[in-house]
């Protein structure tokens, strides 16, 4: 499903060149959930937008589902992402102007796709937010803003979904919650996981764990032979 | 996605940022309302004209002249009448009117028309109709502003020379006539049999002689006035046909329009620096949610799409609200010009106006708020996930961008193109932008590098924190100086055009030792009216003899004679005759020149070249020496020791120019353009002026009435009643432009809301970080303060320097006078930009100083 080689990333910071990430490789199969695990500063976000193509790597080269990211425009990895990407953000990233509703159809409408409102109103529905389809995300809870976002990722029905520690502004039990519901979706639709958090019940949550440290994978265990 | 869906989104998208997507909109508003008021205004005023144009002569065609009509003219004019051709005599001069009943003299322009005058349009009366009354007998009607000056009410008498005339009604409304223009003498029409026996006409007066002609069958007046111009052009006579009589009508129309046109235009521009500004922060604010768009799959295009659907409703909106404030700006602008115009302004709705102003208005707001928008496409999807992501790089050359400053710098050009009616000033006018542009851009530059070297060590830490701010990463230094820089350069040019345009027109009665005046005074009445003056223990401040002159010739070429008006048009080739050969104005090679001789310089004048002359001193070989005020030796063309033969009354005296003089007009004292030696004029005809002074206004009544009771020739004038008269007017010229700078005055308190606007969240961020760890409101409002002190001073001193330059450009190349700087109206406009920085500034910034430091960060 997703194939990453010899990922290096640096940034110019003035004179100095700044290395964040040197030679990750990674390939993460169809339907797997894998969770990349690292304290802050390994690069684990930078990996993360290096995979979804929210970025381009230094060197290296990331493909999703047979299609090389490195060859597309910036319009046409916008494309890509809409027809099969999905993301789950740690700060929720919903609209502040849109209604949770209308939140989850943006990537319905951006496709051009008819039947956006039902959609979304039975995903919202799924994740136990019937009853809130017209709020706005500031009179939602933060759990709820995350559901709201989840039910985002998921409404275009993405081949792989990216989350970006999405418990991370969540206290334990509504996190928990949070994983669980990513975890049933998963199963239901046969979504790729890809997971970046630097908690540890969260990653053993995972079937498999990437750790990265300063820029490079140091350890990857439950990784299918 | 189908437009329909984008469209949607950007509506639902924009829903919480209505509020502030009206400062955009509202900087639009503005700048249009000011055009389609304008624009309305001025098609109202030209349809006036046009309507009334006949009117506004009250004939097909005038001859009219200074002097007694010539023999062939004479001649023309009985051929004229003989065949048929209706015709009518109107005499005009300024004269005293005297009240026997109390003894009160007043200055006025005296009119003896004909009865068969005016033969279009109406003179409106009050009492209504007495118009036809005044012909019956020794009737007069007046200004109803002579009645007040005299202390006068219908059916008095008041002497006219030696005739007494029964005041029968007072004019409400003379076509033609702006009603500014008996401001200084209020009118008098009197029947013109009656004039001989006033005694009023005699030598040295000047009078108006001027004939209407009747000549209905289009295009008569022209073939007329075609067939004999040689004649008028040998007699001095001058010729008006009723359209070129609208023509020039509706050229000084035009002017004023084309200033007030000007205004409108630049209220624009700021208004487009306001949405390009306001559209910045919008976008700003929007990065986030720009950043998740493009992290769900939207394409550059689509979200482009979304925000500029924003942008064109705004920009619609905002036209629209203007054209709506901008109609009924038009039907308040009649009354504020009410007078100055010399037609009655009807009102109509414009629709040409309100579709250009709504057209002209979304284009600006397009096209501003293209650069801007276009950001959009470099807002990195990474931003989702992290706060400073890089921008994302554009491949290759960025087309659009380029296109997008094509689109504004040709928006420019023709914005002024269509203003001024000329390609050449379009292009200049926006070179001249581009030029401030680039170099408020390079102002800020300097400030930020100047603001690094600064000695920070010593400082006080709010003063450092706020200095650092114009520099570091993110900020606002450039986009604040350029867009305030910016409104503060176009309203202090405004400013300046203004008092240039204005201040010349603006003589000084405290700055001249004489306010009152008496002229037309014949030589042997001098010594008369001096007794008069010292019997009233009054000062002669002043006496100097005016001899009427024409040029002869310059350097033995003779100038021929030309009907007064535009010569240059039609001047064939004269060969070696003067008529624009050496580039010498027309005007002032063939106007009459009241001259006067005298043997040393007076107060107002100084000598800029050559020598004045010594008492008794009268050139060799009967050549004398005479000297020329500088301005009009420039329009003549000619200069120290040229030949300059002049004609005195049919007597050739020769000259040569020995000196130039630069004359203060602005005092209210006899100046002269050419002056001579006294052995040189003393014995031409000759009338006098004397000047005098009395403190009190019922002193200067009195010896006015005293000096017109004994000779009723002489005219005499209080120069306070004029200089209220000039006050009055400018007045109301001022309003009408005030009026219209208060639309850029607020469209630049708008531009710098959103300069302020744009950099706002970063701004809020920092401030609470600053409380977060330990600072106190007033530190964190000092380095605020600090930082937009510095942002406004700085644009305000640059965007000031500019508009010198600019004003003193325009006063030189466009409008062709002289410079006049206004340091204490400029620098108030400088200190109140600073002021409003700051507040501005800090009111933007009022959210750190609301929330507690842990709010703030959770809203983070």
């Amino acid at each position: 499903m997703l194939v990453a080689r010899d990922l290096e990333k640096s940034y110019r910071s003035g004179d100095a060149l700044l290395t964040v990430l040197r030679g990750v490789s990674l390939e993460v199969g169809d339907g797997d959930f894998v969770a990349i695990l690292g304290p802050s500063g390994s690069g684990k976000t930078t990996l993360l937008g290096l995979l979804a193509g929210l970025d381009t790597p230094t060197s290296g080269r990331v493909s999703i589902a047979g299609t090389d990211l490195e060859r597309l425009s910036e319009d046409e990895r916008a494309r890509f992402r809409r027809d099969t990407v999905g993301f789950v953000f740690q700060s929720f990233q919903l609209i502040p102007s849109l209604t949770a509703q209308e939140n989850v159809q943006v990537p319905l409408e951006l496709k051009g796709e008819s039947g956006a409102a039902a959609r979304a109103r039975a995903l919202l529905e799924r994740v136990g937010l019937g009853h809130r389809l017209d709020h706005y995300p500031t009179q939602l809870s933060g759990g709820e803003q995350q559901r709201v976002a989840l039910a985002r990722a998921f409404v275009h029905a993405p081949r792989i979904l990216f989350a970006d520690e999405p418990t991370g502004n969540l206290d334990a039990a509504t996190g928990a919650a949070i994983v669980g519901l990513m975890e049933e979706l998963n199963r239901e639709t046969g979504t790729t996981l890809v997971l970046v958090t630097h908690d540890l019940d969260l990653a053993a949550r995972a079937r498999r764990t990437v750790r990265l440290a300063d820029g490079e994978v140091v350890a990857d265990t439950g990784r299918p032979e | 996605m189908r437009s329909a869906a984008i469209l949607s989104l950007a509506w639902r998208e924009s829903r919480f940022a209505r509020r502030r997507l009206f400062l955009f909109l509202s900087a639009i508003s503005l700048g249009v309302a000011a055009v389609v008021a304008v624009q309305g205004f001025a098609s109202n005023l030209s349809r006036g004209v046009r309507d009334q144009a006949k009117a506004l002569l009250g004939a097909d065609l005038e001859l009219s002249s200074q002097q007694p009509f010539g023999p062939r003219t004479t001649a023309l004019l009985d051929s004229l009448r003989a065949a048929g051709v209706p015709q009518a005599r109107v005499t005009s001069f300024v004269s005293m009117a005297l009240l026997p009943r109390n003894g009160a003299t007043r200055l006025v322009q005296l009119r003896a028309p004909e009865p068969a005058f005016p033969f279009y349009g109406t003179i409106d009366t009050d009492p209504a109709g007495r118009w036809a009354v005044l012909q019956r007998g020794r009737n007069a009607i007046v200004d109803p502003a002579l009645l007040a000056a005299l202390g006068a009410s219908l059916g008095d008498s008041i002497a006219l020379g030696d005739v007494r005339f029964r005041i029968v009604a007072t004019l409400e409304k003379v076509p033609g006539d702006a009603e500014i223009a008996s401001a200084f003498a209020p009118r008098v029409y009197i029947p013109a049999r009656y004039l001989d026996r006033t005694g009023l006409v005699q030598f040295g007066s000047r009078i108006e002689r001027a004939v209407e002609l009747y000549l209905p069958r289009p295009g008569a007046a022209e073939a007329l006035e075609e067939a004999h111009h040689p004649l008028f052009r040998a007699e001095h006579v001058r010729s008006r046909t009723a359209v070129e009589q609208q023509q020039s009508l509706e050229r000084a129309m035009g002017r004023l329009s084309d200033y007030l046109g000007l205004v409108g235009i630049f209220a624009l521009l700021l208004g487009g620096i306001g949405v390009a500004s306001a559209m910045g922060a919008y976008m700003a604010q929007k990065s986030d949610t720009v950043a998740v768009l493009r992290c769900l799959g939207a394409t550059s295009r689509q979200v482009m799409g979304v925000y500029l659907a924003q942008a064109v409703g705004m920009g619609i909106a905002g036209a629209a609200l203007g054209v709506v404030i901008g109609g009924a700006v038009q039907w308040v602008l009649p009354g504020l010009v009410e007078g100055l115009v010399p037609v009655q302004v009807q009102v109509r709705p414009d629709g040409l106006a309100a579709l250009t102003g709504l057209g002209v208005g979304v284009w600006t707001a397009l096209v501003f708020a293209a650069l801007p928008l276009l950001r959009v496409r470099r807002i990195s999807p990474l931003g989702a996930l992290r706060r400073r992501a890089e921008p994302v790089r554009m491949p290759g050359r960025d087309w659009l961008r380029w296109a997008a400053w094509a689109a504004l710098a040709v928006s420019v050009v023709l914005l002024f193109t269509l203003q001024a009616g000329r390609f050449g000033v379009g292009v200049s006018m926006a070179v001249g932008i581009a030029v401030a542009l680039l170099l408020l851009d390079g102002v800020a530059w300097l400030l930020m590098r100047g603001a690094r070297r600064l000695p920070h060590a010593r400082m006080p830490y709010p003063l450092r924190q706020g200095i650092a701010n114009l520099y570091r990463p993110g900020n606002q230094t450039r986009t604040v100086v350029v867009a305030l820089g910016f409104g503060v350069f176009l309203l202090g040019t405004l400013l300046l055009v203004q008092h240039t345009l204005l201040l010349p027109l603006r003589p000084s009665a405290a700055a001249s030792r004489a306010n009152v005046v008496f002229w037309d005074v014949q030589e042997d009445q001098c010594a008369g009216v001096s007794a008069l003056l010292q019997a009233h223990h009054l000062p002669l401040l002043e006496r100097a003899p005016i001899v009427p002159m024409r040029i002869a010739a310059i350097d033995g070429r003779p100038v021929r004679p030309a009907s007064a008006d535009e010569d240059t048009a039609r001047s064939d080739s004269g060969g070696e005759e003067q008529g624009g050969g050496r580039g010498a104005e027309g005007w002032a090679l063939r106007r009459e020149y009241r001259s006067t001789y005298r043997d040393s310089l007076e107060s107002s004048e100084t000598l800029t070249a050559g020598s004045f002359w010594k008492p008794g001193e009268s050139g060799a070989n009967g050549v004398y020496p005479v000297s020329l005020e500088e301005g009009v030796a420039g329009d003549l063309d000619v200069g120290l020791g040229d030949r300059i033969d002049w004609n005195v009354q049919g007597v050739v005296v020769p000259t040569r120019v020995t000196s130039l003089r630069k004359v203060n007009w602005v005092r209210f004292e006899p100046n002269f353009f050419a002056v001579f030696p006294s052995a040189a004029l003393e014995a031409a005809p000759q009338t006098w002026v004397l000047l005098s002074r009395a403190d009190s206004a019922r002193a200067r009544a009195t010896i006015e009435g005293a000096v017109v009771a004994r000779y009723p020739n002489v005219s005499a004038l209080d120069l306070t009643n004029v200089e209220a008269a000039l006050d009055d007017v400018l007045g109301r010229i001022t309003t009408v432009i005030r009026f219209l700078a208060g639309f850029s005055v607020a469209t630049g308190f708008i531009v710098l809301l959103g300069a302020v606007a744009t950099s706002r969240l970063q701004r809020v961020r920092e401030s609470v970080l600053l409380r977060t760890i330990g600072a106190t409101r007033g530190q964190v409002a000092a380095v605020l303060a600090t930082e937009y002190l510095a942002l406004g001073l700085l644009s305000a001193v640059a965007g000031l320097v500019l508009s010198i330059a600019a004003g003193w450009v325009l006063a030189k190349r466009l409008f062709k006078v002289g410079f006049a700087l206004t340091p204490l109206s400029l620098a108030v406009l400088g200190a109140a930009v600073a002021v409003l920085a700051v507040a501005i500034g800090l009111w933007a910034s009022r959210e750190v100083f609301r929330h507690t430091p842990m709010e703030a960060i959770r809203e983070e």
